[in-house]
């Protein structure tokens, strides 16, 4: 097990990958220093970890939810969209399509696709089978593929 | 690759410093012996390493023998780091730092510990620490200890020379030592005026 610094140097893009696609713009940054604040605190668990890359994403996804949940309390109701999501997601389009996903889907996609996890470890992160993990995965590309060939027309 | 953004890290290192979740903080600084690893617990400075002991496996020991808990937290070494300047520049002879000494176990410990007590611009030979270390007759172990110093600089193990006056071994280099050595003896002499 390399020490803490390390582990930040060698995990460090990819947990900022997952937290920019978790959360808004504005509190990425946030999700990525709980993220490894919590693995100081609980570090024999994560050093007794069979795939500290799958536990760490794990880690960054309670982070993100922790910290979506407090600053959503702090949006006014009026201000809110009508899908709670898409807040703060900006940054390109789409980045505003993964945004628009469902839950399931998109944290499928996330994990897969930006944080490199294979299925089997998408799976127990979201607490389902493999087989729905590929499946939500899959469904989410579908989706971002129709509606950006649909927004390229439009 | 995404790049993290080079706040990021600054920022991860202020919070987990001020949750004390830092056991080895370290810095690198200049210095006119090349850079210097300087590492500390939230006791005091623990580690000095020149460049030729390779930092990095200076910090992967430290994983091994205290804490994997490390990070670069220039703000804990901000008063040795400034110390060291005055020292380089000569404008200071004694260090005014807490030491973190755990490092420094058993008889070589025992002489390291000796080392404090030998002034700035002074020397003494291996066979004088090994008897100020209360071993008289323990001249190579005395060496050894000085070898192993881990507290360069400030416990002044380049003061110590061999009987016949040559110097001995540094781990910074014989340069280092020697550097040092001109530097404290220019100082004494500019400070005590015929």
């Amino acid at each position: 097990m390399p020490h803490f610094e390390a582990l930040v140097h060698q995990h460090g893009p990819m947990i900022w990958r997952v937290c920019r696609a978790l959360l808004p713009e504005q509190d990425a940054g946030d999700g990525w220093s709980e993220t490894f604040l919590a693995v100081l605190r609980h570090w024999s668990a994560v050093a007794a970890a069979d795939n500290v890359q799958a536990y760490l994403v794990r880690i960054a996804q309670r982070a993100c939810a922790d910290i979506g949940k407090r600053s959503a309390r702090h949006i006014p109701m009026a201000q809110l969209p009508e899908q709670a999501v898409t807040d703060g997601y900006s940054r390109t389009e789409l980045w505003q399509a993964l945004a628009r996903l469902p839950v399931r889907q998109r944290q499928a996609v996330i994990f897969h696709h930006l944080a490199g996890l294979p299925f089997s470890e998408v799976a127990s992160a979201l607490e389902t089978t493999p087989t729905a993990a590929r499946r939500a995965s899959a469904d989410g590309i579908a989706t971002l593929r129709q509606r950006w060939s649909f927004e390229e027309l439009s | 690759m995404t790049q993290l953004p080079p706040t990021l890290l600054a920022q991860l290192g202020d919070r987990a410093e001020a949750e004390h979740l830092i056991d080895i903080g370290y810095r690198i600084v200049d210095s006119p012996m090349g850079p210097l690893l300087l590492v500390a617990t939230e006791s005091g400075l623990l580690r000095i390493a020149f460049a030729a002991q390779d930092h990095q496996q200076v910090l992967e020991d430290l994983t091994q023998q205290i804490s994997p808990r490390v990070m670069q937290l220039p703000r804990r070494l901000d008063i040795a780091a400034r110390q060291l300047d005055e020292f380089f520049a000569g404008t200071r002879r004694d260090f005014e730092i807490s030491l973190d000494l755990q490092l420094t176990g058993g008889f070589y410990g025992t002489v390291q510990r000796a080392l404090a007590h030998v002034g700035y611009g002074r020397t003494l030979t291996y066979t004088e620490l090994a008897a100020a270390a209360g071993r008289p007759a323990a001249v190579r172990a005395a060496a050894s200890a000085c070898a192993r110093n881990p507290l360069p600089l400030v416990l002044g193990c380049h003061r110590i020379l061999r009987t016949d006056g040559s110097l001995g071994g540094y781990a910074g280099g014989l340069d280092a030592k020697r550097y040092l050595l001109n530097l404290e003896a220019t100082r004494t002499r500019l400070a005590v005026p015929d």
